[in-house]
C-alpha cells in the first residue's frame, strides 16, 4: 500500500542517513501501552510525536531546576519575532573555540560585504561576531548549552567609546534533545533548533557559514496545523498569575475568489476552564484531549456563525505565553512583573522551547519535502 | 450484472457558506477519471433517487488530511452504510499526503479508522496529475474485485490480502 511519504533528498552527511533510518526502523516497532514517561527517549520520541506511529500522547518533561536561574540572561529570548529552522547535527564543533568561531565569521562577513552583498545601503558598518553559551537554556544535564550568536555594528564614523548596536541575534538550542544525541556519532553535536531574529540577510550569512564549517543543514521550520493545535491546548491551559490576553485562533481559508481569513479569540479563562475539564492526567496530553478542546471551540463557532472551521487552515494561534505561525515565526510572551517566581518563569519558557524543538526532531528523523 | 459505480465522499461540496470549491475540485477531477462513479458529499444519500441508482459496488470515504471537518464528515457517514460493505466493499482515501506541514489530522487517527473498519486506507496526493491516475486505476482494479469481474479473488480475500500487506 502506498504511503504518501515524498523520497528523501538532502545534503546530510551518510552517517547522519544511517542513524536516520535506524531511527525510523526502531519507531516502526508496536507502540507501549501507555505508560507515563519523564523524559521522551529516542524511539518512544518518534513515536510520541503528534505524527508518529503513536497513541499520541506526550508527556511535558519535568525539567531540572537550577538554582542559578537568572531571568536576565534569558530575557533576550522574549518580544521578538523568532524565525525558525531545524539544523542538522553539526560535525566538529568545539565549545572552547567559540572565539576563534566568532572571528572567522566576522571575517567571513566582512569578505561578503566587499564582493558586493551589501547588507545596507548607504551606511559603512563595521559587523562584530560574539558567540557564546547559554547554559541556562537546557532540558537537562545532558543537553547541549545553547550557542548565541550575536552581530551588532559600530559605525566607523563614531567614537571608539560608542556602544556596538545589535543588528541581529540567532541561537541554537537543544531541549530534552539527549536521546537524540546519544544516537549520532562522535563529534557530532546535537542542536536541533535555531532562531533568529533581524535581516534576513544576516541570517542568510550566517547559515552559509555554519553549513560550510561544520557539514550541517539548516531548513526552514514550517509548523503545521496540527502542532499549532497541539500548542494551543498545551498554553491555553498554564496557570498565570496576572490577567492574560486573549487565546486568539487565525483561520485561512484559500480557493476562493477572495482568501479569507478568520480571527477567533477566546477569553482566557473560558479557554482554560475548557482545558482543565478536557484534561485528565496533569502534565499528560493525549491526542484525543486535544481534538476534543478544538472540536469544543470549533462547535461553540459553528453554532453562532454556521461556519466549519475545521475545515479551514489554521494559520497562527495567539496565547498569553507565546505565539505561533504555520511559516515558523513564534514569539514568545513576558509574564509580566505579577510573576514572582523567577524558576518559574523559565520552567514556561523552556516548556516552548521544548515543544519547539520537539517538531524540529521529528523534522529532523523524517523530513517532509 | 449492473454497472459498478463508486461513491465518494468529499467535505468541500457540502458545507455552508464559507467553503466552496466547486467543480475544480481535484476530487472531480479523479472522479471523471473514472467513469460512472457517482459522487456524494455525505451519507446518507436522498432516497428519492433510490430507484435510480444501480447497485453500487465500492464505497470510497475520502478525507483530505488538511481538513478535519473531512474525518468528522467520514465519521457520521459511516454510520449509514450497511455493515456488509465492510466485508472489502468499503475504502479510504486519504489526499493531501504531499504536504505534511499543512496537516491537520493525524495520519494514526485515520490508520484506526481503517483498522476499526477493516477497510484499506490508500494514501494519494490528488493535485498531482500522474498520481491521480494512478489512484483512480488502483480504484478501478480494487472496483472490478469487488464486482466480482475477477476470478478467483473475492472482495473480503483481497481485503484480508491488503491488510496483511500493511502489517508486515
Amino acid at each position: 500500500m502506498a504511503e504518501g511519504r515524498a523520497p528523501r533528498a538532502g545534503a546530510d552527511g551518510k552517517k547522519f542517513e544511517r542513524r536516520r533510518r535506524a531511527a525510523a526502523a526502531m519507531a516502526e516497532e508496536a507502540p507501549e501501552d501507555g505508560a507515563v514517561r519523564t523524559l521522551p527517549s529516542l524511539r518512544r520520541l518518534s513515536r510520541a510525536l503528534p505524527f508518529g506511529r503513536s497513541h499520541g500522547r506526550l508527556t511535558v518533561p519535568a525539567l531540572c531546576s537550577q538554582e542559578k536561574a537568572d531571568p536576565q540572561k534569558t530575557a533576550f529570548v522574549l518580544r521578538k519575532a523568532w524565525t525558525l529552522y531545524s539544523v542538522t547535527p553539526l560535525y566538529g564543533f568545539r565549545r572552547a573555540r567559540l572565539r576563534d568561531y566568532a572571528r572567522l565569521l566576522g571575517a567571513f562577513i566582512a569578505a561578503e560585504k566587499q564582493k558586493g552583498l551589501a547588507v545596507e545601503v548607504g551606511v559603512e558598518l563595521d559587523i562584530k561576531v560574539a558567540l557564546s553559551s547559554l547554559a541556562d537554556i537546557r532540558g537537562s544535564e545532558l543537553d547541549q548549552a545553547a550557542l548565541l550568536v550575536q552581530l551588532s555594528s559600530r559605525s566607523r564614523s563614531s567614537s571608539r567609546n560608542s556602544e556596538d548596536k545589535p543588528v541581529w541575534l540567532g541561537w541554537f538550542c537543544s531541549v530534552f534533545g539527549d536521546e537524540l544525541s546519544e544516537s549520532v556519532p562522535e563529534h557530532f553535536t546535537c542542536l536541533p533548533l535555531f532562531l533568529s531574529h533581524g535581516a534576513e540577510s544576516y541570517t542568510a550569512l550566517v547559515g552559509s557559514w555554519f553549513q560550510k564549517t561544520f557539514d550541517c543543514c539548516f531548513r526552514r521550520l514550517a509548523i503545521s496545523p496540527l502542532n499549532l493545535s497541539w500548542m494551543v491546548a498545551m498554553w491555553a491551559g498554564c496557570k498565570l498569575d496576572r490577567a492574560a490576553s486573549a487565546v486568539e485562533l487565525v483561520f485561512s481559508v484559500p480557493r476562493l475568489a477572495q482568501p479569507l481569513d478568520i480571527s477567533y479569540a477566546i477569553h482566557p479563562e473560558d479557554a482554560k476552564a475548557l482545558w482543565d475539564t478536557v484534561q485528565k492526567t496533569p502534565g499528560e496530553i493525549t491526542h484525543e484531549e486535544v481534538d476534543v478542546f478544538m472540536d469544543c471551540l470549533y462547535a461553540h463557532f459553528h453554532r453562532h456563525f454556521k461556519i466549519h472551521l475545521s475545515a479551514a487552515k489554521l494559520v497562527k494561534i495567539s496565547t498569553a505565553i507565546a505565539s505561533a505561525q504555520c511559516d515558523g515565526i513564534v514569539k514568545v510572551r513576558p509574564l509580566g512583573a505579577g510573576c514572582s517566581n523567577a524558576g518559574q518563569i523559565k520552567q514556561l519558557y523552556l516548556k516552548v522551547s521544548w515543544f519547539f524543538c520537539m517538531i524540529s526532531y521529528k523534522e529532523l528523523l523524517n523530513p517532509q519535502f | 450484472l449492473t454497472a459498478p459505480p463508486r461513491q465518494g465522499q468529499c467535505p468541500t461540496l457540502s458545507i455552508p457558506p464559507v467553503l466552496p470549491v466547486g467543480a475544480s475540485g481535484p476530487l472531480v477531477k479523479l472522479a471523471n477519471l473514472l467513469s460512472r462513479s457517482h459522487l456524494a458529499t455525505s451519507l446518507p444519500l436522498p432516497s428519492e433517487r433510490d430507484h435510480l441508482r444501480p447497485r453500487m459496488d465500492l464505497v470510497v470515504f475520502m478525507i483530505d488530511i488538511k481538513s478535519k471537518y473531512s474525518l468528522k464528515n467520514v465519521e457520521t457517514s459511516l454510520a449509514y452504510v450497511d455493515a456488509s460493505f465492510f466485508l472489502g466493499k468499503v475504502c479510504f482515501l486519504v489526499t493531501g499526503v504531499g504536504r505534511v506541514n499543512a496537516c491537520s489530522i493525524e495520519t494514526n487517527a485515520v490508520r484506526k479508522l481503517g483498522e476499526t473498519y477493516c477497510s484499506p486506507v490508500l494514501f494519494c496526493e490528488l493535485e498531482l496529475e500522474g498520481i491521480r491516475a494512478a489512484t483512480a486505476q488502483r480504484l478501478v482494479r480494487m472496483l472490478r474485485i469487488c464486482a466480482g469481474l475477477v476470478p478467483g479473488v473475492s472482495a473480503l480475500s483481497f481485503v484480508s490480502l491488503m491488510r496483511k500487506s500493511d502489517d508486515d
